[in-house]
C-alpha cells in the first residue's frame, strides 16, 4: 500500500496558529517600541506608536501582553519540546542542516533540535525579560527598587531582548528557507511529502494514528 | 520652547551627528563654599521663584531639611548633617544639594529621546522637557541622584544653572540671593582661583583637608564645592567620593549598542545569504520526479502494514 504524498496533515489547530500569530504580532510591536528607544538611530519607529512619550507608555503594556500570550503558547507546545539524544546529533550535523543534506539527519520528531532550541532560548528570555522590564517600569515600580538594580536591569534587559530579537531573526530566515512552513502556520496543515522530509518520525506517527 | 543657545551646544542626548558647536564660549561654574553655609535656604525660595515653580507644602519629619528632598518642583534642597570631629566638637555641615552640571552627564548619555538632554558649550546641562518621553533614563544614568519625574506630566526636571539667566549674563537665581556670598558664580577658571583662596583661610584656621570638589570621574562638574572635609565628602550627607557613569550605564550605551544592531543586521543578511547559496529546502518541488518522495511513500505503506 502506498501513501499519496501530496495528502495533507494536520500540523497545527486553528487554536495553535491562533495563539502563535497573536504572539508573533505582539512581538513585532514590542520589538519594535523597545528598539526605538533602545538606539538613536532606530528613534524614528517611536512614530509608529504615536512618538516618543506614547511609546514609553504602550511598550511595557505591549511586552506584558505579549509575554501572557507566549506563556499560553509555552504551555501549548511545552511537551513536544524536550531535548532527547538525537536532537544533540542533529546539532553536530549542523553544516548538513544548512547545506540542505536532511536525509543524512536522524529522523526528526514534532520539531527539529533548532527548533527545540528556540523554543527553550525564548522561555528563558520572556520570562527574563518580563521581570527586568517590571524593574525599570516608570513611572510604576522602579522607585521601589534600588539604583544599582534598577541600572542591572536596564542592561539585562537590553541585552535579552537582543538575543530574543536575533533568535526570532533565525526563525523567519528558516520559515523562508523551508518552503511549506508558512503554509503550515497559517492553515494548518503540510503535504505528506513535506511531513516526511523535514519531520519523517512525527509523520510516521501521525500516519500510525490514521 | 527649544533650546535657548542653539549655536552654544556641545552634545545632544540620542544625537551621535555633531551638534552647532561653530562658537567657543567660556565653561562657567557654581562655587558652593560649604563653610560659609548658614543654611538660610535664601537659594532654595530664589529658585522657585525665578522658576515661577512652587512645591505643595509638605510635612515636617523631624529635620531641618524641608522638603526633605528633591522633587519635581523643588531642584535644590539644603541638606543638614550634624558631623561630630574627632575631638567631639559639633560641627553643622549644610550642602546645598542640586544638579552638579558634570562635563560628562550620565544624564545625557542614557537618555533615548534626540535633543531632550543638552550640554551648552559653556558646560551647563540642560533638560529640554518638551522633548522628554519621561523613561527615566536620566536618573539611571545620573550618579549623584538628580532627576525627578513628574507625578502631573511624566516630565523630569532639574537644576537649569538658571541657564536662561546665564544666557543673558546674569548669574542664577541662588548666587543673586545668597546672603553670605556662600554660593559664587563666573568662569569655571575664576571659581577655581576663588576657591583656591578660600581653601588656603580654611587650612590656615585649622581645617587641614579643606578640598574643593571637582570630582574628575564624570569629568568635573559646573557646580563645585569647597569642603571643610574634602577626605570624606560623604559625611556631607552623602556626597560621593568618586562619583562616575555607572559601568552598567557604559555597557548598556556604549559597546551594546552597535554590537546589537550589528549582530542583527548580520543575522538578517547570513539568512540572505545562506538563502543565496542552497536555495530553499523545498520537500514540494520533488513532486513527479524526486525517487526519494516515492521512497518515502513506500516505506509509509511499510510503516502502516
Amino acid at each position: 500500500m502506498s501513501v499519496d504524498p501530496s495528502a495533507p496533515i494536520q500540523r497545527y489547530s486553528d487554536g495553535e496558529r491562533i495563539t502563535h500569530w497573536t504572539v508573533a504580532i505582539l512581538f513585532v510591536l514590542v520589538a519594535l517600541s523597545g528598539l526605538s528607544l533602545f538606539h538613536p538611530a532606530l528613534f524614528w519607529l517611536s512614530n509608529l506608536f504615536g512618538g516618543g512619550p506614547w511609546t514609553r507608555i504602550l511598550h511595557p503594556f505591549l511586552g506584558v501582553a505579549a509575554v501572557a500570550a507566549f506563556v499560553v503558547m509555552m504551555a501549548r507546545f511545552w511537551g513536544y519540546n524536550r531535548i532527547e539524544e538525537r536532537d544533540r546529533q542533529w546539532l553536530r550535523q549542523w553544516r548538513d542542516v544548512v547545506d540542505n543534506r536532511e536525509d543524512k539527519l536522524p529522523a526528526v520528531g514534532r520539531y527539529n533540535a533548532g527548533q527545540k532550541v528556540l523554543f527553550w532560548v525564548l522561555v528563558v528570555c520572556m520570562l527574563a525579560l518580563l521581570v527586568t522590564g517590571i524593574l525599570f517600569w516608570r513611572p510604576w515600580f522602579a522607585d521601589s527598587f534600588p539604583i544599582f538594580l534598577v541600572r542591572l536591569a536596564t542592561l539585562a534587559h537590553a541585552a535579552i531582548a537582543t538575543i530574543v530579537i536575533l533568535a526570532v531573526i533565525i526563525h523567519v530566515d528558516a520559515s523562508i528557507w523551508t518552503r511549506g512552513s508558512i503554509r503550515a502556520m497559517m492553515r494548518g496543515t503540510v503535504s505528506t511529502r513535506w511531513a516526511m522530509k523535514h519531520h519523517r518520525a512525527w509523520a510516521q506517527e501521525k500516519m500510525k494514528q490514521g | 520652547m527649544s533650546s535657548l543657545q542653539s549655536l552654544d551646544i556641545k552634545q545632544r542626548s540620542a544625537t551621535s551627528s555633531p551638534s552647532p558647536s561653530i562658537r567657543s564660549t567660556v565653561e562657567v561654574a557654581k562655587l558652593i563654599d560649604i563653610s560659609k553655609c548658614i543654611g538660610c535656604k535664601a537659594c532654595q525660595v530664589a529658585c522657585g521663584e525665578w522658576n515661577d515653580i512652587r512645591d505643595v507644602v509638605g510635612r515636617n519629619v523631624g529635620l531641618y531639611d524641608n522638603p526633605p528632598d528633591l522633587t519635581a518642583s523643588t531642584w535644590t534642597v539644603m541638606r543638614f548633617t550634624e558631623h561630630e570631629t574627632e575631638t567631639g566638637k559639633l560641627e553643622w555641615l549644610i550642602r546645598k544639594d542640586g544638579c552638579m552640571h558634570c562635563e560628562d552627564p550620565g544624564c545625557l548619555k542614557a537618555c533615548p529621546s534626540p535633543g531632550a538632554i543638552v550640554q551648552y558649550a559653556n558646560g551647563i546641562v540642560d533638560f529640554i522637557e518638551e522633548h522628554c518621553i519621561g523613561c527615566g533614563s536620566c536618573i539611571t544614568g545620573c550618579p549623584f541622584n538628580i532627576p525627578r519625574i513628574s507625578k502631573k506630566d511624566n516630565k523630569a526636571y532639574k537644576c537649569t544653572l538658571c541657564s536662561d539667566r546665564v544666557s543673558v549674563g546674569m548669574e542664577p537665581a541662588c548666587v543673586k540671593t545668597c546672603p553670605t556670598g556662600a554660593i559664587t558664580f563666573g568662569s569655571k577658571q575664576d571659581m577655581i582661583e576663588h576657591a583656591t583662596e578660600r581653601l588656603q583661610d580654611l587650612k590656615e584656621r585649622g581645617f587641614q583637608n579643606a578640598g574643593l570638589y571637582d570630582p574628575k570621574g564624570v569629568g568635573g562638574t559646573h557646580v563645585m564645592y569647597v569642603l571643610q572635609h574634602a577626605d570624606a565628602p560623604q559625611i556631607y550627607h552623602g556626597l560621593p567620593r568618586d562619583p562616575h557613569i555607572s559601568p552598567l550605564v557604559n555597557l548598556w550605551k556604549g559597546a551594546l549598542k552597535p554590537i546589537a544592531l550589528l549582530a542583527m543586521g548580520a543575522a538578517v543578511l547570513t539568512g540572505f545569504f545562506h538563502y543565496v547559496k542552497v536555495g530553499p529546502n523545498d520537500a514540494d518541488a520533488d513532486e513527479g520526479e524526486d525517487a526519494r518522495s516515492k521512497k518515502a511513500g513506500m516505506e509509509l505503506g511499510q510503516e502502516e502494514r
